[in-house]
């Protein structure tokens, strides 16, 4: 546990003091920030038409037209950014040689591998933290409903998770941080659309697919659901992936 | 402290080092010393734990090198041949860093981080990027690295490589100063560098121990005289004594029976006599050579690498 946090506190101060964190951070934030102005930008237009005509009576609902597209849009932002975050933390140890120095001292693999996962969520929950300012001004201003917006954090953080193993997996199988950012967001982006294959793949491959898609679960969450099902699929997706990175390493000592 | 036996590890079919066996004592400064791609830095790797041997055993303070690592890895400080640098650390956070991740408690991290600054010279480059370093302090944040945490254990894989005369001076300085107080496993392609700093040698050739022993006793075997491998059909022990009778012989062993080594002295081409007497005696000599000449062949490419330093 204290190694742990060694190697992440280690992570962490090396992505504050390198561009890489600001820049990643300044175009989520811009890209989140334009989609957020849209998606209300034309729920104002909608509530004010609704308004012109009769039963105007009848609000919009701002969770299903502004926080859900809102979070929608980030886990495809997220999808793009996090690959970005993740490739350095294998491929450029083992590029500097540094690998050697954590390999030689007293400390398990494993520490060193959820070391580095918990210093890219921290990563990337500083980003999603602070582009939360949209849904505080929806609060401020409007009167959304708390359930699915908090429900929803915990899903898009809980997906984030899932990308930051595959991403730490892809890092791990290579020293070119390139190549391990490509395999990560192709990895990430097939995981997504899966399910497209389940009108293809007949009832029982069909729900097998739907099931093993990223984005079915987080449906859910968004509508303010938290099952079992969805809490087991994305923690075990976690461990699988973080299981894989070990085995890749530990197998990587034996070439 | 060290004990290495058959210790084999090869990379998909290329054996790096076959068989190799020896042992290190505590307090002993010994050198590995062979050409490039003889099998060194595997060897190191093996024993820091970085990569399991294909076969055979290492056992570091009676731990085994696969069975307990992290037994071992508390115990031991190593410098890859790649010193293993953040180029983005200021050299302090990385020494810190480094002495945390050897389980240096917290609260002696500092005055640990401080001792070795100071022993490693580091003062002026303490909060400086170690990107940005020259190569020389770079090597020397490597060192510091090794030792942040005062191990019994020092293995240093070419420690001097890259340097300038003068950061190659200092760096050797450093060494014998460390010497004092810890047991330290170095290793070089350069001889003048293990002949100023350690007392035993291991010279590895081609994956393989080509000779262990002693410094002054590898020199006394290299200038002193030849050997000669004498095998015969009969054994009998007039052989031995027979041969010991000759003059220029300074001994004559038999390690084998019906093996005979024959030391002696330089130049003594007493070949001719050994064959005259077997063939006088009805031994039936079957083989009569001098023994391989890959020690002085190793001796002499390094010797080549020496005079290539110092022009």
């Amino acid at each position: 546990m204290k190694n742990m946090w060694i190697i992440a506190k280690k992570d962490l101060g090396s992505f504050f003091s390198s561009p890489v964190f600001y820049s990643l951070t300044s175009v989520f934030l811009i890209l989140n920030g334009f989609i957020f102005f849209n998606i209300l930008n034309f729920f104002s237009l909608q509530s004010f038409q609704a308004q012109q005509m009769r039963g105007g009576g009848i609000g919009l609902n701002l969770n299903e037209m502004v926080v859900e597209p809102s979070f929608h849009n980030m886990a495809v932002i997220l999808l793009l950014i996090i690959p970005l975050v993740t490739m350095r933390s294998f491929a450029e140890e083992k590029k500097s040689k540094t690998f050697a120095l954590l390999l030689s001292s007293p400390i398990h693999l494993i520490e060193i591998i959820v070391g580095k996962f918990v210093a890219c969520m921290i990563v990337v929950g500083l980003m999603i933290l602070l582009s939360a300012y949209s849904t505080g001004y929806l609060i401020l201003v409007g009167n959304p409903e708390m359930g699915p917006i908090i429900t929803g954090y915990l899903g898009i953080l809980l997906m984030t998770g899932c990308y930051v193993a595959m991403g730490l997996f892809a890092s791990s199988l290579t020293d070119n941080q390139i190549i391990a950012a490509v395999i990560s967001f192709g990895l990430a982006l097939f995981m997504w659309i899966i399910g497209w294959g389940a009108q293809a793949g007949g009832s029982g491959l069909g729900q097998l697919l739907e099931y093993l898609s990223l984005i079915t679960h987080l449906e859910h969450f968004l509508k303010g659901l938290i099952s079992s099902s969805d809490l087991v699929y994305y923690l075990s997706f976690i461990f699988f992936g973080l299981f894989l990175t070990h085995r890749v390493l530990e197998s990587s000592r034996w070439r | 402290m060290i004990e290495v036996e058959q210790l084999s590890k090869s990379y998909g079919p290329r054996e790096a080092i076959k068989n190799l066996s020896f042992q290190i004592e505590k307090g002993e400064v010994v050198g590995f010393l062979g050409p490039n791609g003889a099998g060194k830095s595997t060897t190191m790797n093996i024993l820091s734990c970085i990569m399991p041997a294909s076969s055979g055993t290492a056992k570091i303070c009676g731990f085994d090198v696969f069975e307990q690592a992290l037994e071992i890895r508390k115990l031991i400080g190593y410098l890859p041949e790649t010193p293993p640098l953040y180029s983005d650390m200021v050299v302090y956070d990385y020494l810190s860093f480094a002495a945390r991740l050897r389980n240096v408690p917290l609260k002696n991290t500092q005055s640990a981080v401080e001792q070795v600054i100071e022993k490693c010279s580091l003062k002026e480059a303490r909060e400086r990027i170690i990107g940005r370093l020259s190569k020389g302090y770079q090597q020397r944040v490597g060192i510091a690295q090794a030792m942040v945490h005062n191990p019994d254990i020092l293995i240093l894989d070419e420690p001097t490589i890259g340097l300038d005369p003068i950061q190659i001076i200092e760096i050797r300085k450093l060494i014998q100063e460390l010497a004092l107080s810890h047991t330290i496993i170095l290793s070089s392609h350069i001889l003048p560098e293990i002949t100023q700093i350690c007392k035993r040698v291991i010279i590895i050739s081609d994956g393989q121990i080509a000779a262990v022993d002693s410094l002054d006793a590898l020199t006394t075997r290299l200038h002193k005289g030849e050997r000669l491998l004498l095998e015969v059909r009969q054994n009998s022990s007039e052989i031995l004594e027979k041969l010991r009778a000759l003059k220029k012989v300074n001994a004559v062993t038999e390690h084998q029976p019906a093996h005979f080594t024959i030391d002696c002295e330089p130049n003594a081409d007493i070949q001719d006599k050994i064959a005259q007497l077997s063939l006088d005696n009805k031994w039936g000599i079957v083989e009569l050579k001098p023994v391989s000449m890959t020690l002085e062949d190793i001796f002499l490419k390094l010797t080549l690498e020496e005079n290539k330093v110092q022009q």
